[in-house]
């Protein structure tokens, strides 16, 4: 036990152990004021730059604060599960015939994905600050669920805002929520999904700002979140670190990880930014091609433009009013991306690449039947970028994906899209 | 001197307070706009903020959010509601215009060229709700230079220190947001409004304009007792949302002239 934290406290420190990399500067941001180079920043109305400042302040304080990190660490490992194993694929990597895919097994963290990292973290804070309250917003349910569950665990009230689009399509996650004693609000306004719940998780935040923490389910919003989201995720990168030298002496050749807001996509990737032989690549949703128009991926397909409260690459129409969004996972379905990962892209220090829901679906489909896990769709778009990689390689080389969620939530939609009703 | 000091200076040697309506440009639909903007003129506006619809306004509640998807459906972008604002300026050359909106659609038309084509337009001032002081220092310079006024918002929750820092940034007027909240919610605290406003004029001689929360023309009347000026946003758009197209004009104007009958009702004071 005592060996699980020190490795993660000596990761943590020596922030990759590559002082010369040319990348290393890049790892140390964002700057001051929340910025990774042009992106990112506080972009929001003055009525939230109070509680934005406060929760700056507190952050900084606990960042280096051992008893907190030790809290953090005591928590990721009896209450979540961690260290989370990575697994070689073997079966799957055979038929694919190339370079050999491991799995970063997220998925059996307790919720079933990466975002309980961030709300253990993020409740931890809350409690420290005094809040009683916390609020959050969520697409497909996974975060809303990994707020309620650290909301019973800390005994604290929950209000988790939803898309009423996304209420309808992800019941099973709204009875899970409220099982955990949060109260669901239905969202009505604009396209009555995950940006507007966001939107709304927002202006609760400005009303009620003294006795309410906002826990930000992604490494996106007005700094500090993007930071300390990424902070609090990035465990699964030092695990990583640690774990693949043990496994096959060395580190992968790439690290691979769907793209939605970027928070399981930074929490891989970030720790390994300094280790220049490793390649960085991120998965954005191209829904039914990006040439259809109907996708969420603003890296691939956008411009940069500014949206709750941050500066990054955004899907937009030449006025500036933000785009609706498609992808079959709903994890994916965002207009916007975490502004590390849009300076990542120019940087060329992280390459963006894009899989259609049938790509993903395809992937999906094999991971079950070749090695008997059914992981989340928004993983699955990880997973087919692998399986498109993995034969243009060496069967000496690694890649190592983040599989951040379990499938069993994607159920019904993978049923619906089979013409079956459960 | 720009036309939002001039419109100040007036009322201040009249002794009255300024009224600034808030309309959504292209609400409910972009014909009436213009009409409206006269409207509100002939009821009594002294400044005219004319919101830019977005597709994300987080800082406001239901009822202007609402009127941004009206206004969206149309199609109305920012430079249409720029030609709105010059259309207006055809036959209005004294009232001020403020534009009001969120970063978004001025950084997807470019900052530089929104300001050359706000100016050119005739619109006076901007406030952007999502450019706070620390991300808006080039903005806000860029504004000056087109002779456009830049303002910023302060709330119950902002710091005398950046109070101070708003200030230095700030032109024309200062917009304290009176509660805690986005647009249109419940109602504001009298008292707080009035303990506040004189710390944050010990940072700025601009004139304070107070807003968000303001729905009756009794509270507009003991808000101008201690501030510059009242905002009045969300109430006159639900007169805009609840009136048919015949008499939408009619309505908004009666609504304005009501509040400023009981602002013109106050006695004379110097603040």
């Amino acid at each position: 036990m005592q060996r699980y934290e020190q490795a993660l406290n000596t990761a943590a420190a020596s922030g990759g152990a590559q002082p010369g990399s040319r990348w290393a500067e890049l790892a140390r941001l964002p700057d001051a004021r929340g910025h990774f180079g042009p992106y990112g920043g506080v972009f929001v109305a003055e009525t939230l730059m109070a509680a934005l400042d406060e929760l700056r302040r507190e952050y900084e304080r606990v960042r280096d604060d051992a008893d907190f990190q030790a809290e953090f660490a005591h928590e990721l490992r009896h209450y979540v599960g961690r260290p989370s194993p990575i697994y070689h694929a073997r079966r799957w990597s055979e038929t694919l015939g190339g370079a050999q895919i491991y799995l970063k097994r997220e998925d059996l963290n307790h919720t079933g994905a990466h975002k309980i990292n961030n709300t253990v973290g993020q409740a931890l804070l809350a409690r420290r600050m005094g809040k009683p309250r916390v609020i959050a917003e969520t697409g497909a349910g996974q975060h809303g669920v990994a707020t309620a569950t650290v909301a019973a665990r800390y005994g604290m009230e929950c209000v988790v805002y939803m898309g009423a689009e996304d209420v309808k399509r992800q019941a099973p996650n709204v009875f899970r929520m409220k099982l955990l004693g949060a109260t669901v609000v239905p969202v009505e306004s604009g396209s009555r999904t995950l940006k507007d719940a966001l939107n709304e998780a927002m202006r609760d935040w400005v009303t009620n700002v003294e006795h309410t923490f906002y826990v930000l389910g992604t490494a996106a919003g007005p700094h500090p979140y993007p930071m300390l989201v990424r902070d609090f995720q990035s465990v699964i990168g030092r695990e990583c670190i640690e774990q693949m030298p043990e496994l096959i002496g060395r580190q992968p050749d790439a690290v691979i990880a769907c793209v939605g807001g970027g928070s399981n996509a930074i929490g891989i990737f970030h720790p390994y930014i300094p280790y220049e032989e490793v390649r960085l690549i991120g998965v954005e949703a191209a829904g039914l091609g990006l040439a259809s128009g109907k996708h969420a991926a603003p890296l691939a397909a956008g411009t940069p433009g500014v949206l709750h409260g941050f500066r990054s690459y955004l899907m937009q129409d030449e006025n500036g009013q933000v785009s609706e969004t498609h992808s079959v996972s709903a994890g994916l379905d965002y207009p916007g991306v975490g502004p590390e990962h849009s300076y990542l892209k120019d940087s060329g220090r992280a390459e963006y690449v894009a899989v259609t829901d049938d790509e993903a679906m395809q992937a999906f489909h094999d991971l079950c039947r070749y090695e008997g896990i059914i992981p989340a769709l928004e993983s699955s778009h990880a997973l087919a970028h692998a399986a498109r990689l993995a034969p243009t390689l060496a069967r000496d080389k690694v890649l190592l994906v983040n599989l951040s969620g379990r499938g069993d939530k994607d159920i019904n939609t993978v049923a619906g899209l089979a013409g079956i009703t459960l | 001197m720009s036309r939002i000091a001039e419109r100040f200076a007036t009322l201040r040697a009249q002794g009255r307070k300024a009224l600034i309506p808030f309309i959504t440009a292209g609400d409910p639909e972009p014909e009436l706009t213009v009409p409206l903007m006269h409207a509100l003129v002939a009821g009594g506006a002294d400044i005219i903020e004319l919101g830019v619809p977005f597709s994300d306004p987080m800082a406001d509640g239901p009822t202007i959010q609402r009127s941004s998807e009206r206004a969206l459906r149309h199609g109305v972008s920012l430079r249409r509601v720029l030609a709105m604002v010059e259309a207006f300026r055809k036959t209005d050359g004294a009232t001020p215009v403020v534009l009001m909106g969120y970063a978004n659609p001025i950084e997807a038309m470019g900052q530089s060229l929104f300001c050359e084509d706000a100016r050119t337009a005739g619109a006076d001032g901007v406030l952007t709700v999502d450019y706070p002081p620390e991300e808006a220092a080039d903005f806000a310079a860029n504004l000056a230079r087109h002779g456009l006024d830049a303002i910023f918002l302060l709330s119950p929750t902002t710091s005398d220190d950046r109070v101070a820092a708003v200030a230095r940034h700030a032109s024309g007027f200062i917009y304290y947001v009176s509660l805690k909240g986005v647009t249109g919610a419940a109602s504001l605290d009298l008292n707080e409004v009035a303990a506040r406003l004189p710390r944050i004029r010990t940072h700025t001689g601009l004139p304070v304009g107070v807003g968000f929360g303001i729905r009756d023309a009794e509270t507009a009347r003991r808000v101008a007792e201690v501030a510059d000026a009242v905002v009045i946003g969300s109430r006159i758009v639900e007169e805009i949302e609840r009136s048919p197209r015949e008499t939408v004009l009619e309505n908004v104007r009666i609504f304005v002239a009501g509040v400023r009958a009981a602002l013109d009702s106050q006695p004379a004071q110097t603040p």
